[in-house]
Protein backbone atom coordinates (compact mmCIF):
# COMPACT_ATOMS: atom_id res chain seq x y z
CA UNK A 1 0.00 0.00 0.00
CA UNK A 2 1.18 3.73 -0.47
CA UNK A 3 2.29 5.82 2.10
CA UNK A 4 0.33 8.87 2.69
CA UNK A 5 3.02 10.23 4.82
CA UNK A 6 6.87 9.74 4.91
CA UNK A 7 6.61 10.50 8.48
CA UNK A 8 4.78 7.54 9.37
CA UNK A 9 6.01 5.25 12.71
CA UNK A 10 5.52 1.76 13.15
CA UNK A 11 4.21 1.59 16.85
CA UNK A 12 5.13 -1.31 18.72
CA UNK A 13 4.08 -2.93 22.14
CA UNK A 14 7.04 -3.88 22.81
CA UNK A 15 8.81 -4.09 26.38
CA UNK A 16 11.23 -1.23 27.34
CA UNK A 17 14.82 -1.68 27.96
CA UNK A 18 16.20 -0.46 30.96
CA UNK A 19 17.84 2.48 29.82
CA UNK A 20 14.60 3.32 28.67
CA UNK A 21 12.95 2.50 31.74
CA UNK A 22 15.48 4.89 33.93
CA UNK A 23 13.63 7.37 32.34
CA UNK A 24 16.62 9.84 32.57
CA UNK A 25 18.75 9.64 29.36
CA UNK A 26 15.37 10.66 27.49
CA UNK A 27 14.55 13.23 29.78
CA UNK A 28 18.47 14.83 29.42
CA UNK A 29 17.84 14.59 25.74
CA UNK A 30 14.18 16.24 26.06
CA UNK A 31 16.25 18.92 28.08
CA UNK A 32 19.09 19.17 25.30
CA UNK A 33 16.45 19.50 22.29
CA UNK A 34 14.80 22.86 24.81
CA UNK A 35 18.12 24.18 25.68
CA UNK A 36 19.02 24.32 21.88
CA UNK A 37 15.65 26.18 21.36
CA UNK A 38 16.64 28.53 23.79
CA UNK A 39 19.34 30.43 21.65
CA UNK A 40 17.49 30.18 18.62
CA UNK A 41 16.41 32.80 16.85
CA UNK A 42 12.80 34.14 17.98
CA UNK A 43 9.93 33.67 16.36
CA UNK A 44 7.90 36.65 17.33
CA UNK A 45 8.29 40.46 16.47
CA UNK A 46 8.06 43.06 18.47
CA UNK A 47 4.77 44.39 16.77
CA UNK A 48 4.54 48.01 17.14
CA UNK A 49 8.33 48.81 16.62
CA UNK A 50 9.03 46.04 14.45
CA UNK A 51 6.33 45.13 11.75
CA UNK A 52 6.54 42.03 8.89
CA UNK A 53 7.04 43.69 5.60
CA UNK A 54 3.42 43.53 3.96
CA UNK A 55 3.42 41.65 0.17
CA UNK A 56 2.75 44.46 -2.62
CA UNK A 57 -0.64 42.94 -3.45
CA UNK A 58 -1.46 43.71 0.16
CA UNK A 59 -5.03 44.92 0.13
CA UNK A 60 -6.17 47.56 3.55
CA UNK A 61 -8.08 50.53 4.17
CA UNK A 62 -9.85 52.11 0.72
CA UNK A 63 -9.00 55.90 0.03
CA UNK A 64 -11.12 57.97 -2.33
CA UNK A 65 -8.60 59.43 -4.69
CA UNK A 66 -8.32 63.25 -6.06
CA UNK A 67 -7.68 64.23 -9.33
CA UNK A 68 -4.52 66.02 -10.44
CA UNK A 69 -6.59 69.38 -9.51
CA UNK A 70 -7.69 68.24 -5.81
CA UNK A 71 -10.92 67.46 -7.10
CA UNK A 72 -12.69 64.46 -6.18
CA UNK A 73 -12.80 61.89 -8.62
CA UNK A 74 -15.92 59.67 -7.34
CA UNK A 75 -19.17 60.10 -9.58
CA UNK A 76 -21.66 57.88 -7.67
CA UNK A 77 -22.40 55.76 -10.37
CA UNK A 78 -22.58 53.18 -7.82
CA UNK A 79 -20.84 50.46 -9.37
CA UNK A 80 -18.37 49.57 -6.58
CA UNK A 81 -21.55 48.98 -4.35
CA UNK A 82 -23.17 46.35 -7.42
CA UNK A 83 -19.39 44.68 -7.18
CA UNK A 84 -19.20 44.73 -4.33
CA UNK A 85 -20.24 40.76 -2.68
CA UNK A 86 -20.07 41.94 0.94
CA UNK A 87 -22.36 44.82 -0.12
CA UNK A 88 -20.53 47.04 2.29
CA UNK A 89 -20.76 50.17 0.16
CA UNK A 90 -23.55 52.59 0.34
CA UNK A 91 -23.61 56.15 -1.48
CA UNK A 92 -25.93 59.06 -1.99
CA UNK A 93 -25.31 61.15 -5.57
CA UNK A 94 -25.74 64.60 -5.45
CA UNK A 95 -25.83 67.16 -8.96
CA UNK A 96 -22.93 69.53 -8.35
CA UNK A 97 -24.04 73.37 -8.28
CA UNK A 98 -22.22 76.30 -10.30
CA UNK A 99 -18.92 77.21 -8.15
CA UNK A 100 -18.17 73.66 -6.89
CA UNK A 101 -16.43 73.03 -9.75
CA UNK A 102 -13.47 72.96 -8.27
CA UNK A 103 -14.32 70.01 -5.87
CA UNK A 104 -15.74 67.63 -7.74
CA UNK A 105 -14.72 66.31 -11.55
CA UNK A 106 -17.84 65.30 -12.89
CA UNK A 107 -21.51 67.04 -12.76
CA UNK A 108 -22.54 64.42 -9.82
CA UNK A 109 -20.76 63.01 -7.31
CA UNK A 110 -21.01 61.10 -3.95
CA UNK A 111 -22.86 63.67 -1.22
CA UNK A 112 -22.38 60.32 1.71
CA UNK A 113 -19.74 57.60 0.51
CA UNK A 114 -19.67 55.23 3.49
CA UNK A 115 -17.81 51.54 3.26
CA UNK A 116 -18.45 49.19 6.67
CA UNK A 117 -15.30 47.76 7.20
CA UNK A 118 -16.52 44.98 9.15
CA UNK A 119 -18.36 43.93 6.23
CA UNK A 120 -16.14 44.23 3.13
CA UNK A 121 -13.54 41.34 2.50
CA UNK A 122 -11.11 43.76 0.99
CA UNK A 123 -11.53 41.70 -2.35
CA UNK A 124 -10.72 44.73 -4.21
CA UNK A 125 -13.29 44.28 -6.78
CA UNK A 126 -14.78 47.84 -5.91
CA UNK A 127 -11.20 49.13 -7.41
CA UNK A 128 -11.60 46.80 -10.76
CA UNK A 129 -15.15 48.11 -11.01
CA UNK A 130 -14.52 51.83 -11.20
CA UNK A 131 -14.49 53.25 -14.18
CA UNK A 132 -13.05 56.63 -12.63
CA UNK A 133 -10.30 55.52 -10.86
CA UNK A 134 -11.54 56.76 -7.93
CA UNK A 135 -11.46 54.52 -4.93
CA UNK A 136 -8.48 52.46 -4.14
CA UNK A 137 -7.49 49.67 -1.77
CA UNK A 138 -4.33 50.98 0.23
CA UNK A 139 -1.30 49.50 2.50
CA UNK A 140 -2.45 50.35 5.22
CA UNK A 141 -4.55 48.03 8.15
CA UNK A 142 -8.38 49.29 9.84
CA UNK A 143 -7.12 50.66 12.97
CA UNK A 144 -9.13 49.26 16.15
CA UNK A 145 -11.90 51.09 17.24
CA UNK A 146 -13.97 50.48 20.39
CA UNK A 147 -17.49 50.94 18.99
CA UNK A 148 -18.87 49.36 15.77
CA UNK A 149 -20.67 52.22 14.57
CA UNK A 150 -16.98 53.60 13.87
CA UNK A 151 -16.09 51.34 11.55
CA UNK A 152 -18.57 52.64 9.39
CA UNK A 153 -16.25 54.97 7.13
CA UNK A 154 -17.75 57.80 5.45
CA UNK A 155 -16.39 60.33 3.05
CA UNK A 156 -14.18 62.29 6.14
CA UNK A 157 -12.09 59.17 6.39
CA UNK A 158 -11.79 57.68 3.01
CA UNK A 159 -11.41 60.86 0.40
CA UNK A 160 -7.83 61.63 0.53
CA UNK A 161 -6.89 65.05 2.39
CA UNK A 162 -5.24 67.41 -0.12
CA UNK A 163 -2.46 67.90 1.88
CA UNK A 164 -1.42 64.87 2.41
CA UNK A 165 -2.08 62.47 -0.85
CA UNK A 166 -1.85 58.75 -0.27
CA UNK A 167 -0.05 56.72 -2.70
CA UNK A 168 -1.30 53.51 -4.14
CA UNK A 169 1.24 53.11 -7.07
CA UNK A 170 3.40 50.16 -5.22
CA UNK A 171 0.25 48.16 -5.60
CA UNK A 172 -0.89 49.25 -8.96
CA UNK A 173 2.29 49.52 -10.45
CA UNK A 174 2.61 45.36 -9.59
CA UNK A 175 -1.01 44.59 -10.74
CA UNK A 176 0.47 46.55 -14.49
CA UNK A 177 3.36 44.75 -14.74
CA UNK A 178 1.58 40.70 -13.87
CA UNK A 179 -0.68 42.01 -16.93
CA UNK B 1 21.16 37.56 74.62
CA UNK B 2 23.19 40.62 74.43
CA UNK B 3 21.99 43.46 72.55
CA UNK B 4 23.95 43.69 69.68
CA UNK B 5 23.37 40.04 68.09
CA UNK B 6 19.68 40.92 68.94
CA UNK B 7 20.28 43.61 66.43
CA UNK B 8 22.55 41.81 64.38
CA UNK B 9 20.20 38.73 64.05
CA UNK B 10 17.08 40.72 62.85
CA UNK B 11 18.73 42.84 60.25
CA UNK B 12 20.41 39.74 58.92
CA UNK B 13 16.67 37.89 59.26
CA UNK B 14 14.91 41.06 57.00
CA UNK B 15 17.10 40.92 54.77
CA UNK B 16 16.94 37.88 53.99
CA UNK B 17 13.34 37.76 54.33
CA UNK B 18 13.62 40.53 51.65
CA UNK B 19 16.26 38.73 49.10
CA UNK B 20 13.95 35.77 49.16
CA UNK B 21 10.57 37.72 48.13
CA UNK B 22 12.71 39.40 45.95
CA UNK B 23 14.28 36.79 44.11
CA UNK B 24 10.27 34.96 44.30
CA UNK B 25 9.48 37.96 42.72
CA UNK B 26 11.41 37.34 39.90
CA UNK B 27 11.48 34.17 39.79
CA UNK B 28 7.59 34.72 38.28
CA UNK B 29 9.26 37.09 35.41
CA UNK B 30 12.22 34.65 35.05
CA UNK B 31 9.52 32.12 34.59
CA UNK B 32 7.86 33.82 31.70
CA UNK B 33 11.11 34.58 30.08
CA UNK B 34 12.31 31.02 30.16
CA UNK B 35 9.11 29.88 29.12
CA UNK B 36 9.37 32.34 26.00
CA UNK B 37 12.58 31.31 24.97
CA UNK B 38 12.36 27.76 25.82
CA UNK B 39 9.43 28.33 22.94
CA UNK B 40 11.26 30.18 20.65
CA UNK B 41 8.89 33.40 21.78
CA UNK B 42 10.34 37.04 23.52
CA UNK B 43 8.50 36.63 26.41
CA UNK B 44 6.89 39.68 28.47
CA UNK B 45 9.37 43.28 27.32
CA UNK B 46 6.54 45.78 27.83
CA UNK B 47 6.32 46.94 31.46
CA UNK B 48 9.69 48.59 31.82
CA UNK B 49 13.14 47.81 30.01
CA UNK B 50 12.94 44.39 28.67
CA UNK B 51 9.57 43.63 30.49
CA UNK B 52 11.49 44.37 34.11
CA UNK B 53 8.78 45.73 35.94
CA UNK B 54 6.29 42.54 34.64
CA UNK B 55 6.23 41.64 38.56
CA UNK B 56 5.30 44.87 39.96
CA UNK B 57 2.40 44.95 37.83
CA UNK B 58 1.19 41.63 38.34
CA UNK B 59 1.35 42.30 41.81
CA UNK B 60 -0.40 45.29 40.85
CA UNK B 61 -3.44 43.20 39.43
CA UNK B 62 -3.47 40.82 41.96
CA UNK B 63 -4.05 43.38 44.62
CA UNK B 64 -6.71 45.42 42.50
CA UNK B 65 -8.84 42.04 42.03
CA UNK B 66 -12.06 41.47 43.94
CA UNK B 67 -11.33 39.76 47.00
CA UNK B 68 -14.13 36.85 46.98
CA UNK B 69 -14.31 34.44 50.39
CA UNK B 70 -17.58 31.97 49.34
CA UNK B 71 -20.62 32.17 51.81
CA UNK B 72 -20.17 28.30 52.05
CA UNK B 73 -16.48 28.57 53.40
CA UNK B 74 -15.41 27.67 56.56
CA UNK B 75 -14.08 31.57 56.74
CA UNK B 76 -11.62 31.56 59.01
CA UNK B 77 -9.66 28.57 57.66
CA UNK B 78 -10.28 30.18 54.28
CA UNK B 79 -8.02 32.78 54.93
CA UNK B 80 -5.48 30.58 57.42
CA UNK B 81 -5.11 28.58 54.37
CA UNK B 82 -2.87 30.74 52.10
CA UNK B 83 -1.19 32.65 55.04
CA UNK B 84 0.14 28.87 56.68
CA UNK B 85 1.59 28.21 53.46
CA UNK B 86 3.14 31.54 52.73
CA UNK B 87 4.26 31.46 56.88
CA UNK B 88 6.12 27.94 55.75
CA UNK B 89 7.50 29.06 52.56
CA UNK B 90 9.41 31.68 54.65
CA UNK B 91 10.35 30.24 57.59
CA UNK B 92 12.43 27.30 56.24
CA UNK B 93 15.28 30.11 55.30
CA UNK B 94 16.31 30.58 58.69
CA UNK B 95 18.66 27.17 59.01
CA UNK B 96 20.36 27.89 55.59
CA UNK B 97 24.11 29.47 56.01
CA UNK B 98 23.83 32.09 53.54
CA UNK B 99 27.48 32.19 53.43
CA UNK B 100 30.55 32.19 55.92
CA UNK B 101 30.52 35.55 56.92
CA UNK B 102 30.53 38.62 55.48
CA UNK B 103 32.59 41.87 56.27
CA UNK B 104 30.79 45.18 56.05
CA UNK B 105 31.93 48.66 57.59
CA UNK B 106 34.21 46.79 59.39
CA UNK B 107 31.39 44.58 61.02
CA UNK B 108 31.51 40.60 60.53
CA UNK B 109 28.26 39.23 59.95
CA UNK B 110 27.57 35.54 60.46
CA UNK B 111 25.22 34.57 57.59
CA UNK B 112 23.48 32.34 58.80
CA UNK B 113 20.08 33.09 60.92
CA UNK B 114 20.28 30.28 63.14
CA UNK B 115 22.66 27.88 63.59
CA UNK B 116 20.41 24.76 64.98
CA UNK B 117 22.31 21.69 64.93
CA UNK B 118 19.51 19.59 63.22
CA UNK B 119 18.80 22.35 60.71
CA UNK B 120 18.24 19.71 58.16
CA UNK B 121 15.30 18.47 59.83
CA UNK B 122 13.81 21.73 60.83
CA UNK B 123 13.77 22.35 56.75
CA UNK B 124 12.14 18.76 56.41
CA UNK B 125 9.77 19.69 58.83
CA UNK B 126 8.80 22.95 57.88
CA UNK B 127 8.31 21.70 54.11
CA UNK B 128 5.89 19.01 55.69
CA UNK B 129 4.05 21.68 57.36
CA UNK B 130 3.81 23.33 54.19
CA UNK B 131 0.89 20.58 53.03
CA UNK B 132 -1.61 22.12 55.64
CA UNK B 133 -1.52 25.16 54.34
CA UNK B 134 -2.85 23.70 50.71
CA UNK B 135 -5.26 20.91 52.54
CA UNK B 136 -6.53 23.71 54.43
CA UNK B 137 -7.40 25.84 51.87
CA UNK B 138 -8.71 23.10 49.82
CA UNK B 139 -11.27 22.00 52.66
CA UNK B 140 -11.89 25.25 53.49
CA UNK B 141 -13.12 26.72 50.15
CA UNK B 142 -16.08 23.82 50.76
CA UNK B 143 -15.56 23.22 46.61
CA UNK B 144 -15.52 19.72 45.36
CA UNK B 145 -12.95 20.41 43.37
CA UNK B 146 -10.64 22.52 45.39
CA UNK B 147 -10.68 19.28 47.86
CA UNK B 148 -9.45 16.61 44.99
CA UNK B 149 -6.55 19.14 44.28
CA UNK B 150 -5.94 19.48 48.05
CA UNK B 151 -5.97 15.39 48.22
CA UNK B 152 -3.63 15.45 45.13
CA UNK B 153 -1.50 17.71 46.44
CA UNK B 154 -1.03 16.26 49.90
CA UNK B 155 -0.68 12.61 49.05
CA UNK B 156 1.46 13.40 46.62
CA UNK B 157 3.70 15.86 49.25
CA UNK B 158 3.68 12.87 51.96
CA UNK B 159 4.97 10.63 48.92
CA UNK B 160 8.02 11.93 48.21
CA UNK B 161 8.65 13.55 51.67
CA UNK B 162 9.74 9.53 52.53
CA UNK B 163 12.21 9.51 49.67
CA UNK B 164 13.60 12.75 50.11
CA UNK B 165 14.10 12.18 53.86
CA UNK B 166 15.88 8.47 52.75
CA UNK B 167 17.73 10.27 50.03
CA UNK B 168 18.92 12.63 53.11
CA UNK B 169 19.76 10.59 55.65
CA UNK B 170 22.50 9.07 53.29
CA UNK B 171 23.98 12.45 52.95
CA UNK B 172 23.67 13.05 56.77
CA UNK B 173 25.32 9.46 57.49
CA UNK B 174 28.44 10.79 55.27
CA UNK B 175 28.69 13.74 57.13
CA UNK B 176 28.45 12.92 60.55
CA UNK B 177 26.27 15.87 61.11
CA UNK B 178 22.31 17.32 60.78
CA UNK B 179 23.73 21.08 61.11
CA UNK B 180 23.32 22.44 57.51
CA UNK B 181 26.74 24.51 58.51
CA UNK B 182 28.66 21.59 59.20
CA UNK B 183 27.68 19.76 55.97
CA UNK B 184 28.23 22.52 54.05
CA UNK B 185 31.64 22.97 55.67
CA UNK B 186 32.89 19.87 55.08
CA UNK B 187 32.69 20.42 51.36
CA UNK B 188 35.15 22.98 50.87
CA UNK B 189 36.72 23.27 47.63
CA UNK B 190 35.54 20.98 44.97
CA UNK B 191 34.48 18.24 47.57
CA UNK B 192 30.94 18.65 47.03
CA UNK B 193 28.43 15.79 48.20
CA UNK B 194 27.04 15.17 44.63
CA UNK B 195 30.20 13.57 43.36
CA UNK B 196 29.55 10.81 46.45
CA UNK B 197 25.67 10.62 46.38
CA UNK B 198 25.04 10.96 42.74
CA UNK B 199 21.75 8.83 43.34
CA UNK B 200 20.68 10.51 46.16
CA UNK B 201 21.17 13.74 44.00
CA UNK B 202 18.63 12.56 41.23
CA UNK B 203 16.20 10.82 44.09
CA UNK B 204 16.32 14.16 46.11
CA UNK B 205 15.86 16.14 43.11
CA UNK B 206 13.05 15.01 41.53
CA UNK B 207 10.95 14.68 45.00
CA UNK B 208 11.87 18.76 45.49
CA UNK B 209 9.77 18.96 42.14
CA UNK B 210 7.03 17.19 43.78
CA UNK B 211 7.41 19.08 46.82
CA UNK B 212 7.67 22.22 45.17
CA UNK B 213 4.33 21.20 43.20
CA UNK B 214 6.06 21.69 39.63
CA UNK B 215 6.09 20.08 36.48
CA UNK B 216 6.11 17.10 35.69
CA UNK B 217 4.12 16.72 39.49
CA UNK B 218 2.21 19.49 39.50
CA UNK B 219 -0.81 17.71 39.41
CA UNK B 220 -2.44 19.57 42.14
CA UNK B 221 -3.25 22.60 39.58
CA UNK B 222 -4.94 20.90 36.68
CA UNK B 223 -7.83 23.16 34.99
CA UNK B 224 -9.24 20.62 32.38
CA UNK B 225 -10.04 17.93 35.52
CA UNK B 226 -10.37 20.52 38.48
CA UNK B 227 -10.94 23.60 37.07
CA UNK B 228 -8.22 24.99 38.99
CA UNK B 229 -6.87 22.88 41.58
CA UNK B 230 -6.87 23.36 45.78
CA UNK B 231 -7.29 27.37 44.68
CA UNK B 232 -10.15 27.59 42.40
CA UNK B 233 -11.91 29.77 45.26
CA UNK B 234 -9.19 31.96 45.73
CA UNK B 235 -9.13 34.97 44.30
CA UNK B 236 -6.88 38.30 44.63
CA UNK B 237 -3.69 38.23 46.94
CA UNK B 238 -4.77 35.30 48.83
CA UNK B 239 -4.25 33.56 45.37
CA UNK B 240 -1.28 35.24 45.13
CA UNK B 241 -0.02 34.02 48.37
CA UNK B 242 -0.25 30.61 47.27
CA UNK B 243 1.23 31.61 43.55
CA UNK B 244 3.89 33.04 45.63
CA UNK B 245 4.45 30.42 48.29
CA UNK B 246 5.39 28.22 45.15
CA UNK B 247 8.15 30.23 44.05
CA UNK B 248 9.63 30.86 47.37
CA UNK B 249 9.36 27.05 47.96
CA UNK B 250 11.47 26.63 44.32
CA UNK B 251 14.45 28.94 45.95
CA UNK B 252 14.60 27.65 49.09
CA UNK B 253 14.65 23.89 47.53
CA UNK B 254 17.41 25.34 45.23
CA UNK B 255 19.11 26.53 48.33
CA UNK B 256 19.05 23.57 50.00
CA UNK B 257 19.83 21.36 46.74
CA UNK B 258 22.92 23.64 46.56
CA UNK B 259 23.92 23.16 50.29
CA UNK B 260 23.21 19.93 50.52
CA UNK B 261 25.23 18.60 47.39
CA UNK B 262 26.64 21.16 45.17
CA UNK B 263 28.77 22.57 48.15
CA UNK B 264 26.65 25.52 49.46
CA UNK B 265 28.64 28.31 49.28
CA UNK B 266 32.01 26.50 48.51
CA UNK B 267 33.86 27.39 45.09
CA UNK B 268 36.68 25.56 43.63
CA UNK B 269 40.31 26.75 44.63
CA UNK B 270 38.89 29.13 46.96
CA UNK B 271 41.78 28.39 49.73
CA UNK B 272 43.59 30.82 46.98
CA UNK B 273 42.18 33.81 48.31
CA UNK B 274 44.03 35.23 51.37
CA UNK B 275 41.56 38.36 52.19
CA UNK B 276 38.50 36.89 54.41
CA UNK B 277 36.50 39.89 53.32
CA UNK B 278 36.92 39.14 49.47
CA UNK B 279 36.13 35.59 50.57
CA UNK B 280 32.63 36.09 51.93
CA UNK B 281 31.56 38.26 49.63
CA UNK B 282 32.49 35.76 46.51
CA UNK B 283 30.94 32.53 48.77
CA UNK B 284 27.90 34.74 49.18
CA UNK B 285 28.16 35.14 45.45
CA UNK B 286 28.55 31.15 44.73
CA UNK B 287 26.01 30.19 46.77
CA UNK B 288 23.41 32.24 45.20
CA UNK B 289 24.87 31.28 41.68
CA UNK B 290 23.91 27.76 42.07
CA UNK B 291 20.91 28.57 43.21
CA UNK B 292 19.54 30.66 40.64
CA UNK B 293 20.91 27.85 38.07
CA UNK B 294 18.63 25.23 39.97
CA UNK B 295 15.60 27.35 39.41
CA UNK B 296 16.79 27.90 35.96
CA UNK B 297 17.10 23.91 36.20
CA UNK B 298 13.39 23.90 37.94
CA UNK B 299 11.89 25.83 35.24
CA UNK B 300 13.66 24.09 32.04
CA UNK B 301 12.44 21.32 33.57
CA UNK B 302 8.77 22.28 33.78
CA UNK B 303 9.23 23.25 29.82
CA UNK B 304 10.61 19.94 28.31
CA UNK B 305 8.48 17.29 30.23
CA UNK B 306 5.17 16.45 29.85
CA UNK B 307 3.22 15.69 33.26
CA UNK B 308 2.38 12.27 34.73
CA UNK B 309 -0.55 10.74 35.03
CA UNK B 310 -1.78 10.69 38.62
CA UNK B 311 -0.65 6.43 38.81
CA UNK B 312 2.64 7.15 37.31
CA UNK B 313 3.45 9.61 39.74
CA UNK B 314 2.76 7.29 42.91
CA UNK B 315 4.34 4.46 40.55
CA UNK B 316 7.36 6.23 40.29
CA UNK B 317 7.33 7.95 43.82
CA UNK B 318 6.60 4.45 45.93
CA UNK B 319 7.36 1.67 43.42
CA UNK B 320 11.03 3.09 42.17
CA UNK B 321 12.64 6.34 44.16
CA UNK B 322 11.57 4.82 48.10
CA UNK B 323 13.47 1.50 46.69
CA UNK B 324 15.97 3.20 45.18
CA UNK B 325 16.70 5.35 48.61
CA UNK B 326 16.59 2.58 50.39
CA UNK B 327 19.54 1.15 48.38
CA UNK B 328 21.78 4.20 47.80
CA UNK B 329 21.08 4.76 52.05
CA UNK B 330 22.16 0.53 52.62
CA UNK B 331 24.77 1.01 50.31
CA UNK B 332 26.00 4.35 51.84
CA UNK B 333 26.31 3.25 55.51
CA UNK B 334 27.90 0.14 54.25
CA UNK B 335 30.38 2.53 53.23
CA UNK B 336 30.39 4.69 55.88
CA UNK B 337 30.96 1.62 58.60
CA UNK B 338 33.89 0.25 56.34
CA UNK B 339 35.60 3.40 56.10
CA UNK B 340 35.36 3.92 59.82
CA UNK B 341 36.94 0.49 60.43
CA UNK B 342 39.79 1.18 58.12
CA UNK B 343 38.83 -0.90 55.16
Amino acid sequence: MERLTTRAKQVSNKEMTLMERIYLPAILHGMGVTLKHFFMKKASVRYPEVQRPFSPVYRGVHVLKRDEEGRERCTACGLCAVACPAEAITMVAEERKKGEEHLYREEKYAAVYEINQLRCIFCGLCEEACPKEAIFLTDKITPVEEDRASFIYGKDKLVEPLDKRVDVSKRQSWRLNQA
Amino acid sequence: MDQALLIEKIILVLTMLGITLLIATYSTYAERKVAAFLQDRLGPDRAGPFGLLQPLADAGKMFFKEELIPAASEKWLFIMGPGIAMFTACMTGAAIPWGTELHIFGYTLNMQIADIDIGILYIIGFVSMGVYGIMIGGWASNNKYSLYGAIRASSQMISYELAMGLSIIAVVMMSGSLSLKEIAAQQSGMNWNVWYQPLGFVIFFTCALAECNRAPFDLPECETELIGGYHVEYSSMKLGFYLFAEYINMFISSAVIATLYFGGYNFPFQDMISSPALLGWLQFIALFAKIFFFIFVFMWIRWTLPRFRYDQLMHLGWKSLIPLAILNMVITAAVVIARNNGF
